[in-house]
């Protein structure tokens, strides 16, 4: 691979979420190495079969959940690789990577409202958060040259950053609120030393960016030893050199960690001003009464 | 003021007018018109639910009322910086909060900067020897953990303390000892708004009382008047004999 930019030719990377896919083709496109083809597609299946069989041996009941699952993933996939053709070609407008990105960003958000009902603003701030991430790990990695601004590069690098930052996002909302209620003696303990609302709430705010961090540094810590990632085994069964494969995991590796770092960082930030009132006040969010 | 009630000459520390307080469709506090002293223990009593601590949280500004005025110091309480106010009107609450660490963090927290002397002087206030300093706070025990946040607060040499029930889960003992400790404060200068539901507590500490009742003042005054007071309920509340 040439040390420039990844570049359309030489690596295909289709990413969805947290999994991904790779399409290896030689520089000179007379090999596919990664079409299994649909004998290979069913073969694969197989593997599903064989869940199936251990839920009916064990007992599980979860045949049905298995089928449906499998059944699911296929159909989603097709869809999303049908419509990311329509994206990734290189004589695609940009125009329709971006409406791509604001639908992805708009779901993101409302799935996390979805997911973290309780939290206040959480869709402007979610939406906000995701933006966020996304410009500044997007520009890190289209402005230093890392990889070219197309359609091909854009939609699945910017699918990584949403879909490895919204269960951290979701974690970090929901421990916030969990705290504001149930450390709110804590909380109205600082403030009613005369501490400023963002000073009460720090070491709240921190606990709650640890815990949401530390998984993400634990598995990148673990690549390598206890796991191969997915775009990297992708890349390799594809027929890219190992070497190569690693440099795409790692830009990759280091996308989702930025990316998770900041979306929980602004979401965090937005959350702790909006558990406040100007008067630095903690606000509530539950009707329960204030006297004994 | 004309229909204000309360029992002194001096300034007022806070003055409250008309205030209700709490959810506009059933409020904890209506229409609280009331002088505050400035000096001497003030006992807040009452039934549960009358609407006690939701004054005390008016007063540190951890809440603000749906209507009415607040004054401290002669400024409506929504003209100072709430920190600055918040440093000025100290706050002890029935369930000590700690704070992650040793005393001497959460000494820390209330004064950044605090040496070892400050420390010494203030834990010596409070009556804990200077060898808790390097304890763990989540080590003392509930009437030593009262005193810990006693001192914190006046580390910030507040003017009033506010204390919201501050011996209600501890033993004979302790509960003396801080009762000890509010009347040196007042003895000292700074004014005391204690809430109590111990008449005998009540009577042992308190200048002055108010007497709270379905959110309003039942009445407002010195102790030994409100014992031949009109109205049974207060000869209750303050424990007549």
């Amino acid at each position: 691979m040439s040390a420039g930019p990844m570049s359309a030719g030489a690596v295909q990377l289709l990413a969805w979420g947290g999994d991904a896919v790779s399409l290896v083709s030689s520089s000179d496109g007379s090999t596919n190495r990664a079409d299994i083809g649909l004998a290979g597609l069913a073969a694969s299946g197989i593997l599903v079969a064989i869940a199936v069989a251990i839920s009916l041996w064990r007992r599980l009941g979860l045949e049905r959940s298995l089928l449906w699952a499998s059944l699911r993933a296929l159909v989603q996939l097709m869809i999303v690789g049908f419509a990311l053709k329509l994206v990734v070609d290189p004589g695609d407008s940009l125009w329709w990577s971006a409406l791509w990105l604001a639908v992805m960003l708009g779901f993101a958000a409302w799935t996390t409202k979805r997911r973290a009902p309780e939290v206040p603003a959480v869709l402007p701030l979610s939406l906000l958060a995701y933006t966020a991430a996304g410009l500044v790990t997007l520009g890190v990695l289209f402005g230093f040259g890392v990889y070219e601004l197309e359609g091909r590069t854009i939609v699945p690098l910017a699918g990584m950053v949403v879909g490895n930052s919204l269960a951290a996002t979701v974690l970090v909302s929901r421990q916030l609120m969990t705290v504001a209620s149930e450390q709110r003696g804590v909380i109205e303990g600082r403030l009613a030393l005369g501490l400023s609302a963002a000073d009460a709430f720090q070491p709240h705010l921190r606990s709650a960016l640890r815990t949401a961090l530390v998984p993400q540094i634990e598995t990148t810590k673990a690549v390598g030893i206890v796991m191969l990632p997915g775009a990297m085994v992708g890349l390799i069964l594809a027929g890219a050199d190992p070497a190569d494969a690693v440099k795409v995991q790692v830009s990759v590796m280091y996308l989702v960690l930025g990316s998770v770092a900041t979306t929980t960082a602004v979401m965090s930030l937005g959350i702790s001003r909006e558990l406040f009132t100007p008067a630095q006040q903690l606000r509530r969010f539950e009707t329960t009464s204030t006297d004994s | 003021m004309p229909g204000t009630v309360g029992p002194m000459a001096a300034a007022p520390a806070f003055e409250l007018r008309g205030v209700v307080a709490g959810p506009v469709d059933r409020p904890i506090l209506r229409d609280v018109t009331l002088d505050l002293p400035a000096a001497g223990v003030t006992a807040v009593a009452g039934p549960s639910g009358a609407g006690k601590s939701t004054l005390l949280r008016l007063l540190n500004r951890l809440d603000d009322p749906v209507a009415g005025e607040i004054r401290w110091q002669g400024r409506p309480l929504s003209s100072w910086p709430p920190t600055e106010l918040r440093r000025q009107v100290g706050m002890v609450f029935q369930r000590p909060p700690l704070f992650p660490g040793t005393v001497r963090d959460n000494l820390r927290v209330a004064c950044p900067d605090v040496d070892a002397d400050r420390c010494a002087r203030v834990l010596d206030e409070v009556q804990l020897p200077p060898a808790k300093l390097d304890e763990s706070a989540s080590t003392l025990s509930g009437g030593e953990a009262q005193r810990m946040c006693l001192a914190r607060a006046l580390l910030t040499d507040p003017a009033v303390v506010l204390a919201d029930e501050p011996t209600a889960s501890l033993d004979g003992v302790a509960r003396r000892s801080i009762e000890e400790l509010a009347r040196g404060l007042a003895e000292s200068g700074v004014a005391v708004i204690w809430v109590t539901h111990d008449t005998d507590q009540l009577r042992r500490i308190a200048d002055h009382v108010l007497a709270l009742v379905d959110g309003r003042v039942a009445c407002f005054g010195h102790l030994p008047d409100l014992d031949h007071h009109d109205d049974p309920q207060v000869r209750r509340i303050v424990g007549a004999p």
